[in-house]
């Protein structure tokens, strides 16, 4: 039973931002009552146009949570109606009411389920306390969008980012891209899948694995909210390799569920763990990133590199991607959109490797026409892997578009 | 001056369907015909013949400063006094010049600026004051917003920069003294704006005022021994030469330094713009553009460049607002000449000051309609802006969708007789919809738009079966101009019509002279 003076004192939250550098957010001071009913003010830099949208919105979602006296003051930027939702549910929230209720914004229609061994070359990252860069992420066709709740959330707004989220897989069309969500450690992660997995993300990414008993948990966590929300369809694994720890166990790791679809490698905590100094070129990382790519291979998952943090080096991050791929990679993480064609390019087989996996594929098929067990191109023989690989260069060579 | 917005205003709907007064500032008006429909009649108005017994031999028309300069104009109440933007908003000398007005007590000034800036926002004050009466010239910013709220006493007049030129030389105003700021002159009068600390490149929106007014001063901070050479301002066409401490803020007549956007969603739109001029057979040898100096223009021209390369082509001339991005397709060779309107940034300046190959231009060569012929409709392709853009191509420059009015029409009206206009818009800003059913106001009629490049896609006008069949097979995304509109209101949410107010405050004019549409006041 609350005390009396908890119960007259005003219950307050607030959550989101304003200001004149601020786009396409919104800030929302929620004050709990206790009886006066529900009063909204808002201050909108589009009310002209949507102002009274707004306010029947703020109705709606007040009336989902189950609010029936607040006062609530809204200053808008321009943001679209599944970030102002959640901006609301996460005020309503940190004032303590409406705990466990949701407003879920409209569905857009779910892409087609991710295959599991899909084109990974790029991923961009978006912050999870930033909608701004949501709504037109896939206009720079990365092959998967990444909506992060771990380093690029402040520790305070864990709460609020895991709500937009959430709403974002929901609301937001990412056209082909792949639906990722890069939750936070354990075990904060665990409450990040409990709001995002019923909205069906694609691959959820587990920082800081060092042990195959993180992913095991992780997996056991996602197959029973899927079953809970009745998700059929696959959400993938990455762990992310961040410490000495996690890449002497990268194997187990890998290993540890078959929904682990990739590994990946943190390289800030992973040097900073070795205590060396991270360079551009990376020799301090070889060892590690070498033994990734192999306990990769090993397991069958693909090894996609970390990221390369200079945005304004394009010739840098060429140099880094084409290596990457030599090493064994298939792809690595964006932090900027102009990051993504060049990356694309790096990670794009050449002109030669195409044409000699095209003859190889040829006489593979002009074999099997002729019901030939031996495969041989011109004098040579051909080995079965050899045969495996030119195939499969040729149908990622497809997926990219470099040929048709 | 008889008043304009204080009357009853009587409307009628042109042909464009926009309901548009008969009568402004107390001067008759032709609707809006439509495109090429409007025969004038009639000469062009020439100003009164001089006589150098008037004039001092010795060619030195110095005198003390502007008020004496004013006086001696004959500057009275009520008249028309003009001034050129190429300073924007670094301009001093408008200001200084109604200031000087005000103080030998004129009033009821018509203020005819090529265009006014956010830094002009002190005429306001005279406005307040009575010294000015009303402005006819694009108002960005505050001025435009004192506008739409209704506090002008006579009607705004917007007018493009060949509309601009049009306006003088048919007769439709008068001006009685223009104010011209140079960054260089002789006592004579002879002006050039390459050179000087105040350098802005062209003086070309100057060219009308100092061939059609009664009186011509002169007013520089650089102040050289006859002859000034090169000369873009005769002074055979100027009566006084005003010597002053500055013409205006050096670093907000040109930027150092021209910023492509940094937007990546921008630069999108930039990129498909680029690509769609390849595709369509427009980007060939011996080609010519014309593109802005916003950010999503400039960033055009370096994707565009790219594709030039690759594909071994080279335009016979581009033309400016000039920019570095401009100067280095110049210098590497990608284009044979540039063609100036105005110089946005020092690349520029510097370029039209030493490279012959950089010319400067002016709104009678460009874009005055009454004419024979002009530049504009020479050029392959215009790249330009838009506030809004409607389901039937028709395009708003002036006003937000709220009704405010905010910016000018530049040359805009006029690009739109390019081989090809592309309007470069996003999609939507801060959630409101940039395509949406009916524009607030019209700037320019949807027959003069070909294509509407968005980050969401490609809208060609179904008029231009041309280019649709011309990009056809391309990987282009082109869809429906509706098709594009209708995923923005599902992203967005269909927006509400702001009211606008029943009284008009300003017109916006074709670049014939008839009033294609009103700009409405607000709230």
């Amino acid at each position: 039973m609350r005390s009396a003076v908890e119960t007259t004192s005003p219950r307050f939250g607030e959550a989101g931002h304003w200001g004149k550098e601020v786009r396409s957010d919104v800030h929302v001071a929620f004050e709990a009552r206790d009886s006066g009913g529900v009063e909204i003010s808002l201050e909108s830099r589009v009310s002209p146009y949507y102002g009274s949208a707004i306010l029947e919105q703020t109705r709606e979602v007040l009336g989902e949570l189950g609010v029936k006296h607040a006062r609530v003051a809204i200053h808008d930027e321009g943001a679209l109606p599944f970030v102002i939702a959640a901006r609301i549910e996460a005020a309503a929230g940190r004032a303590g009411v409406a705990l466990g209720k949701t407003s879920l914004p409209k569905h857009v229609p779910l892409p087609a389920p991710s295959p599991k061994d899909r084109l990974r070359r790029s991923r961009l990252y978006l912050p999870g306390s930033e909608p701004k860069y949501y709504i037109n992420a896939s206009l720079h066709a990365p092959d998967a969008i990444i909506l992060d709740l771990e380093d690029s959330v402040h520790r305070g707004e864990k709460d609020a980012a895991r709500i937009l989220v959430r709403n974002t897989l929901r609301a937001v069309d990412f056209g082909s891209c792949e639906r990722m969500v890069r939750i936070n450690q354990l075990p904060l992660g665990l409450e990040d899948l409990a709001e995002v997995v019923g909205q069906s993300p694609d691959l959820i990414l587990i920082p800081k694995t060092e042990e195959p008993e993180q992913v095991r948990e992780v997996d056991r966590m996602i197959g029973e909210i899927k079953a809970r929300h009745g998700v059929v369809r696959p959400i993938w694994i990455m762990p992310i390799i961040e410490s000495a720890l996690g890449i002497e166990n990268a194997f187990a790791v890998a290993t540890a569920s078959e929904n682990v679809a990739a590994l990946t490698i943190g390289l800030e905590d992973y040097t900073a763990d070795l205590g060396v100094v991270k360079t551009a070129e990376g020799r301090e990382s070889q060892y590690a990133r070498a033994r990734l790519v192999n306990a990769a291979r090993a397991a069958g998952v693909q090894a996609i590199d970390s990221v390369f943090t200079d945005v304004a080096d394009m010739d840098g991050l060429s140099r880094w991607g084409e290596a990457s791929r030599a090493a064994g990679f298939e792809g690595m993480g964006c932090i900027h959109p102009g990051q993504i064609r060049v990356v694309h390019e790096a990670f794009q087989p050449t002109a030669d490797e195409i044409a000699r996996a095209r003859e190889v594929v040829a006489a593979f098929e002009e074999a099997q026409s002729k019901g030939l067990a031996v495969v041989s191109l011109g004098s040579k023989m051909i080995d079965p892997p050899v045969v495996q690989r030119a195939l499969k260069l040729v149908e990622r060579a497809k997926a990219m578009g470099v040929i048709s | 001056m008889k008043a304009g917005a204080s009357e009853k205003v009587e409307l009628a709907h042109n042909a464009a369907g926009r309901a548009v007064p008969t009568m402004v500032n107390g001067k008759p008006q032709i609707p809006f015909l439509g495109t090429g429909k409007y025969q004038p009649r009639g000469r062009k108005v020439a100003p009164a013949i001089c006589s150098t017994k008037d004039y001092p031999d010795s060619g030195d028309k110095r005198v003390a400063d502007l008020e004496t300069a004013l006086r001696k104009c004959g500057l009275r109440d009520g008249m028309v006094i003009s001034n050129h933007h190429h300073l924007r908003d670094g301009d001093k000398v408008a200001l200084m010049a109604l200031e000087a007005a005000a103080r030998i007590g004129i009033k009821d000034l018509l203020w005819f600026p090529s265009a006014s800036f956010p830094s002009q926002k002190g005429a306001i004050e005279l406005m307040e004051k009575g010294v000015i009466h009303h402005i006819e010239g694009s108002m960005i910013g505050p001025l435009g917003d004192y506008c739409t709220q209704g506090k002008m006493r006579g009607m705004g007049v917007l007018r493009s920069h060949g509309g601009r030129y049009q306006a003088i030389q048919d007769g439709e105003i008068h001006i009685d003294v223009a104010v011209i700021a140079a960054p260089t002159a002789d006592f004579f009068g002879n002006a050039d704006g390459s050179h000087g600390k105040s350098a802005c490149g062209s003086l070309g929106f100057a060219l009308a005022d100092s061939t059609y007014a009664d009186r011509v001063i002169v007013v520089t901070d650089n102040l050289v021994s006859f002859p000034c050479v090169p000369w873009q301002i005769q002074g055979n066409n100027v009566d006084y030469v005003v010597e002053v401490e500055s013409i205006g803020d050096a670093a907000k007549i040109v930027s150092g330094t021209t910023q492509i956007t940094r937007s990546p969603d921008r630069l999108v739109i930039a990129e498909l713009v680029a690509k769609f001029l390849r595709a369509a057979g427009i980007m060939k040898n011996g080609f010519s553009f014309q593109a802005g100096a916003g950010g999503i223009a400039l960033a055009f021209v370096e994707y565009l460049k790219q594709l030039m390369k690759e594909d071994g082509v080279k335009a016979r001339f581009v033309r400016g607002g000039s920019t570095k991005f401009l100067v280095e397709l110049l210098r590497e060779g990608l284009t044979d000449y540039i063609l100036d309107g105005q110089t946005f940034d020092l690349d520029g300046v510097n370029s039209i000051a030493h490279d012959p190959r950089h010319v400067a231009t002016s709104p009678f060569t460009s874009y005055n309609y009454h004419g024979k012929g002009n530049f504009a409709s020479l050029v392959d392709a215009a790249v330009l802006g838009a506030t809004e853009v409607d389901v039937n191509f028709n395009a708003n420059t002036v006003t937000h969708s709220d009704g405010r009015l905010l910016h000018g029409i530049g040359g805009w009206q006029n690009c739109l007789f390019a081989g090809c206009t592309i309007l470069a818009v996003p999609s939507f800003r801060d959630r409101i919809p940039v395509i949406v059913d009916e524009v607030t106001t019209m700037t320019g009629p949807g027959e003069m738009v070909d294509v509407v490049v968005t980050e969401r896609g490609i809208a060609i006008n179904p008029r231009r079966t041309d280019l649709l069949d011309a990009v056809k097979g391309s990987k282009l995304p082109v869809r429906p101009i509706q098709d594009i509109k209708a995923e923005v209101e599902k992203i967005c949410g269909k927006p509400a019509r702001p009211k606008l107010g029943a009284r008009p405050c300003a017109v916006v004019k074709w670049v014939d002279g008839t009033v294609l549409d009103t700009v409405w006041q607000v709230g």
